[in-house]
Protein backbone atom coordinates (compact mmCIF):
# COMPACT_ATOMS: atom_id res chain seq x y z
CA UNK A 1 0.00 0.00 0.00
CA UNK A 2 1.71 2.94 -0.86
CA UNK A 3 1.31 6.10 1.78
CA UNK A 4 2.69 9.07 -0.21
CA UNK A 5 3.88 9.58 -3.63
CA UNK A 6 6.18 12.25 -4.89
CA UNK A 7 7.19 12.95 -8.83
CA UNK A 8 9.97 15.16 -10.07
CA UNK A 9 11.14 16.76 -13.07
CA UNK A 10 14.04 19.06 -14.31
CA UNK A 11 17.09 19.15 -16.72
CA UNK A 12 20.03 17.30 -16.47
CA UNK A 13 21.98 20.31 -15.14
CA UNK A 14 24.75 19.36 -12.55
CA UNK A 15 23.07 22.34 -10.29
CA UNK A 16 20.03 20.39 -10.25
CA UNK A 17 21.45 17.30 -8.54
CA UNK A 18 21.73 19.39 -4.93
CA UNK A 19 18.19 20.50 -5.41
CA UNK A 20 17.03 16.28 -6.07
CA UNK A 21 18.68 15.07 -3.33
CA UNK A 22 17.49 18.23 -1.10
CA UNK A 23 13.79 17.82 -1.91
CA UNK A 24 14.06 13.97 -2.02
CA UNK A 25 15.12 13.94 1.65
CA UNK A 26 12.70 16.73 2.29
CA UNK A 27 9.78 14.59 1.44
CA UNK A 28 10.98 11.42 2.74
CA UNK A 29 11.17 12.92 6.41
CA UNK A 30 7.72 12.74 6.65
CA UNK A 31 8.52 8.92 7.64
CA UNK A 32 10.43 10.52 10.76
CA UNK A 33 14.06 8.43 9.17
CA UNK A 34 16.91 8.56 10.94
CA UNK A 35 20.10 11.28 10.58
CA UNK A 36 22.03 8.30 9.05
CA UNK A 37 19.06 7.12 7.09
CA UNK A 38 18.40 10.34 5.51
CA UNK A 39 22.23 10.70 4.40
CA UNK A 40 22.29 7.56 3.17
CA UNK A 41 19.33 8.37 1.07
CA UNK A 42 21.00 11.59 -0.13
CA UNK A 43 24.12 10.42 -1.24
CA UNK A 44 22.41 7.34 -3.61
CA UNK A 45 20.16 9.75 -4.90
CA UNK A 46 23.05 12.28 -5.41
CA UNK A 47 24.92 9.59 -7.52
CA UNK A 48 22.06 8.43 -9.51
CA UNK A 49 21.00 12.03 -10.07
CA UNK A 50 24.57 12.34 -11.18
CA UNK A 51 24.99 9.70 -13.32
CA UNK A 52 21.96 10.54 -15.72
CA UNK A 53 23.36 14.30 -15.77
CA UNK A 54 26.65 13.46 -16.71
CA UNK A 55 26.25 10.11 -19.04
CA UNK A 56 22.66 10.22 -20.30
CA UNK A 57 22.79 13.18 -22.63
CA UNK A 58 26.30 13.49 -23.93
CA UNK A 59 27.12 17.07 -25.11
CA UNK A 60 23.39 18.13 -24.57
CA UNK A 61 20.64 18.13 -22.00
CA UNK A 62 17.76 16.21 -21.36
CA UNK A 63 15.12 15.54 -18.53
CA UNK A 64 15.55 13.49 -15.70
CA UNK A 65 12.46 12.41 -13.32
CA UNK A 66 12.05 11.54 -10.28
CA UNK A 67 9.06 9.38 -8.52
CA UNK A 68 9.46 8.63 -4.59
CA UNK A 69 6.81 6.03 -3.39
CA UNK A 70 6.20 5.77 0.64
CA UNK A 71 5.04 3.02 2.60
CA UNK A 72 5.00 2.67 6.36
CA UNK A 73 8.70 2.30 6.50
CA UNK A 74 10.23 1.52 3.15
CA UNK A 75 11.23 3.98 0.66
CA UNK A 76 11.57 3.25 -3.09
CA UNK A 77 12.82 6.12 -5.85
CA UNK A 78 13.16 6.16 -9.65
CA UNK A 79 15.35 8.29 -11.37
CA UNK A 80 14.69 7.92 -14.64
CA UNK A 81 16.50 9.48 -17.79
CA UNK A 82 15.43 9.27 -22.16
CA UNK A 83 19.59 9.62 -22.78
CA UNK A 84 21.43 7.53 -24.47
CA UNK A 85 21.19 3.76 -22.08
CA UNK A 86 23.54 1.79 -21.16
CA UNK A 87 24.77 -1.09 -23.43
CA UNK A 88 25.72 -3.88 -20.90
CA UNK A 89 24.45 -3.07 -17.38
CA UNK A 90 26.40 -5.55 -15.75
CA UNK A 91 29.76 -3.92 -17.47
CA UNK A 92 28.93 -0.59 -15.25
CA UNK A 93 27.40 -2.25 -12.04
CA UNK A 94 31.02 -3.67 -11.87
CA UNK A 95 33.66 -1.48 -9.14
CA UNK A 96 35.86 0.84 -10.84
CA UNK A 97 34.09 0.77 -13.91
CA UNK A 98 33.23 4.38 -15.85
CA UNK A 99 32.74 5.48 -18.92
CA UNK A 100 33.86 8.77 -18.51
CA UNK A 101 37.35 10.62 -18.68
CA UNK A 102 37.05 13.01 -16.52
CA UNK A 103 38.11 13.06 -12.90
CA UNK A 104 35.85 10.85 -11.20
CA UNK A 105 36.05 7.57 -8.89
CA UNK A 106 33.68 5.61 -11.31
CA UNK A 107 32.23 4.17 -7.66
CA UNK A 108 29.24 5.68 -7.86
CA UNK A 109 27.28 2.79 -8.31
CA UNK A 110 28.98 1.10 -5.60
CA UNK A 111 28.08 3.96 -3.15
CA UNK A 112 24.39 3.64 -4.33
CA UNK A 113 24.45 -0.51 -3.53
CA UNK A 114 26.13 0.66 -0.05
CA UNK A 115 23.79 3.15 0.76
CA UNK A 116 20.33 1.40 -0.06
CA UNK A 117 18.72 -2.09 0.43
CA UNK A 118 18.25 -3.11 -3.57
CA UNK A 119 19.44 -1.48 -6.58
CA UNK A 120 17.96 -2.34 -9.89
CA UNK A 121 18.55 -0.85 -13.50
CA UNK A 122 16.82 -0.92 -16.08
CA UNK A 123 18.27 0.60 -19.49
CA UNK A 124 17.99 0.77 -23.26
CA UNK A 125 20.64 2.05 -25.77
CA UNK A 126 19.28 4.89 -27.22
CA UNK A 127 16.25 4.80 -25.06
CA UNK A 128 17.38 5.69 -21.32
CA UNK A 129 17.76 4.29 -17.92
CA UNK A 130 15.41 3.85 -14.79
CA UNK A 131 17.20 3.40 -11.89
CA UNK A 132 15.13 2.03 -8.98
CA UNK A 133 16.09 1.74 -4.95
CA UNK A 134 14.76 1.00 -2.44
CA UNK A 135 15.41 1.29 1.61
CA UNK A 136 13.87 -0.11 4.45
CA UNK A 137 13.58 2.33 7.39
CA UNK A 138 14.35 1.00 10.71
CA UNK A 139 17.39 -1.46 9.69
CA UNK A 140 20.53 0.92 9.91
CA UNK A 141 23.72 -0.39 10.71
CA UNK A 142 25.74 1.90 9.11
CA UNK A 143 29.08 3.41 10.67
CA UNK A 144 26.93 6.91 11.17
CA UNK A 145 24.46 5.18 13.44
CA UNK A 146 27.19 5.34 16.19
CA UNK A 147 27.80 9.31 15.40
CA UNK B 1 30.88 26.08 -1.95
CA UNK B 2 33.39 28.21 -0.38
CA UNK B 3 37.39 27.62 -1.08
CA UNK B 4 39.74 29.07 1.08
CA UNK B 5 43.09 28.47 0.77
CA UNK B 6 46.51 29.80 1.98
CA UNK B 7 50.22 28.30 2.90
CA UNK B 8 51.73 27.11 6.09
CA UNK B 9 55.25 26.66 4.77
CA UNK B 10 55.69 24.21 2.61
CA UNK B 11 51.48 23.27 2.92
CA UNK B 12 48.74 24.41 1.35
CA UNK B 13 45.62 24.94 3.68
CA UNK B 14 42.32 24.36 1.63
CA UNK B 15 39.71 25.07 3.70
CA UNK B 16 36.42 23.92 2.23
CA UNK B 17 32.56 24.87 3.29
CA UNK B 18 29.19 23.46 1.76
CA UNK B 19 28.61 20.40 -0.38
CA UNK B 20 31.08 18.75 -2.95
CA UNK B 21 29.22 17.07 -5.70
CA UNK B 22 29.32 17.34 -9.89
CA UNK B 23 28.16 20.69 -9.66
CA UNK B 24 30.45 22.27 -7.09
CA UNK B 25 33.94 20.17 -7.76
CA UNK B 26 34.96 22.13 -10.75
CA UNK B 27 35.60 25.90 -9.18
CA UNK B 28 37.01 24.41 -6.13
CA UNK B 29 39.49 22.02 -8.06
CA UNK B 30 40.54 24.77 -10.68
CA UNK B 31 41.22 26.74 -7.38
CA UNK B 32 43.46 24.06 -5.45
CA UNK B 33 44.84 23.54 -8.80
CA UNK B 34 46.21 27.31 -9.47
CA UNK B 35 47.59 27.32 -6.10
CA UNK B 36 49.80 24.13 -6.32
CA UNK B 37 51.35 25.45 -9.14
CA UNK B 38 53.71 27.08 -7.22
CA UNK B 39 56.94 24.53 -6.89
CA UNK B 40 57.20 25.24 -3.14
CA UNK B 41 54.36 23.51 -2.32
CA UNK B 42 54.95 19.87 -1.13
CA UNK B 43 52.31 19.25 1.32
CA UNK B 44 47.99 19.62 0.95
CA UNK B 45 46.07 19.72 3.65
CA UNK B 46 42.02 19.38 2.94
CA UNK B 47 39.76 21.06 5.53
CA UNK B 48 36.35 19.06 5.61
CA UNK B 49 34.91 20.31 9.06
CA UNK B 50 32.56 22.53 7.23
CA UNK B 51 31.41 20.42 4.45
CA UNK B 52 27.92 18.85 5.58
CA UNK B 53 27.69 16.54 2.48
CA UNK B 54 29.94 14.79 -0.50
CA UNK B 55 29.36 12.59 -3.14
CA UNK B 56 32.04 10.55 -5.79
CA UNK B 57 32.23 13.86 -7.68
CA UNK B 58 33.92 14.83 -4.26
CA UNK B 59 35.72 11.41 -3.69
CA UNK B 60 37.23 11.90 -7.38
CA UNK B 61 38.61 15.37 -6.46
CA UNK B 62 40.06 14.18 -3.13
CA UNK B 63 41.97 11.15 -4.92
CA UNK B 64 43.22 13.28 -8.01
CA UNK B 65 45.15 15.83 -5.83
CA UNK B 66 46.58 13.33 -3.77
CA UNK B 67 47.69 11.28 -7.23
CA UNK B 68 49.10 14.69 -7.94
CA UNK B 69 50.60 15.10 -5.00
CA UNK B 70 52.13 11.65 -4.64
CA UNK B 71 53.29 12.24 -8.04
CA UNK B 72 55.75 14.94 -7.09
CA UNK B 73 56.83 12.97 -4.38
CA UNK B 74 54.23 15.28 -1.66
CA UNK B 75 51.83 14.22 0.83
CA UNK B 76 48.07 14.81 1.70
CA UNK B 77 46.06 15.10 4.28
CA UNK B 78 42.71 15.32 4.97
CA UNK B 79 41.19 16.85 8.00
CA UNK B 80 37.79 17.00 9.76
CA UNK B 81 35.17 14.94 8.09
CA UNK B 82 32.58 13.82 10.15
CA UNK B 83 28.92 12.16 8.93
CA UNK B 84 27.70 11.64 5.86
CA UNK B 85 31.52 12.64 4.56
CA UNK B 86 33.41 10.22 7.02
CA UNK B 87 30.80 7.68 6.02
CA UNK B 88 31.25 8.38 1.96
CA UNK B 89 34.99 8.16 2.71
CA UNK B 90 34.88 5.13 4.56
CA UNK B 91 32.73 2.79 2.06
CA UNK B 92 34.94 4.30 -0.62
CA UNK B 93 37.82 2.96 0.87
CA UNK B 94 39.74 6.75 0.82
CA UNK B 95 40.51 6.08 4.65
CA UNK B 96 42.90 3.67 3.82
CA UNK B 97 44.95 6.12 0.85
CA UNK B 98 44.53 9.14 2.14
CA UNK B 99 45.90 10.20 5.76
CA UNK B 100 43.08 11.43 7.85
CA UNK B 101 43.06 14.03 10.71
CA UNK B 102 39.88 14.50 12.91
CA UNK B 103 41.53 17.90 13.55
CA UNK B 104 43.43 20.81 12.62
CA UNK B 105 45.67 20.11 15.59
CA UNK B 106 46.77 16.65 15.15
CA UNK B 107 47.26 17.33 11.43
CA UNK B 108 49.78 20.14 12.23
CA UNK B 109 51.57 17.48 14.33
CA UNK B 110 52.48 15.68 11.04
CA UNK B 111 52.74 18.62 8.83
CA UNK B 112 55.60 19.86 11.62
CA UNK B 113 57.22 16.19 10.66
CA UNK B 114 56.71 16.53 7.52
CA UNK B 115 58.89 20.20 7.08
Amino acid sequence: MVNNTMYLEFPSKPENVSFARTAVAAFVSQLDPTMPELADISTAVSEGVTNAVVHAYPGSEGPVAITVYLTDQQVSIEIKDEGCGIADVNKVRRFGITSCGQERMGIGLSLIEACVDDVRIESREGQGTCLFLRKRLGEQGGSLAND
Amino acid sequence: METTIYTKGSWLIVRLKGELDVATVPAARAKVEQALQRQTITGLLVDLTNVMFMDSSGLGFLLGRYRRLVENKGTMIVVGAQGQVRRVLELSGLTRIIPQKPTLAEAMVVMGEGK
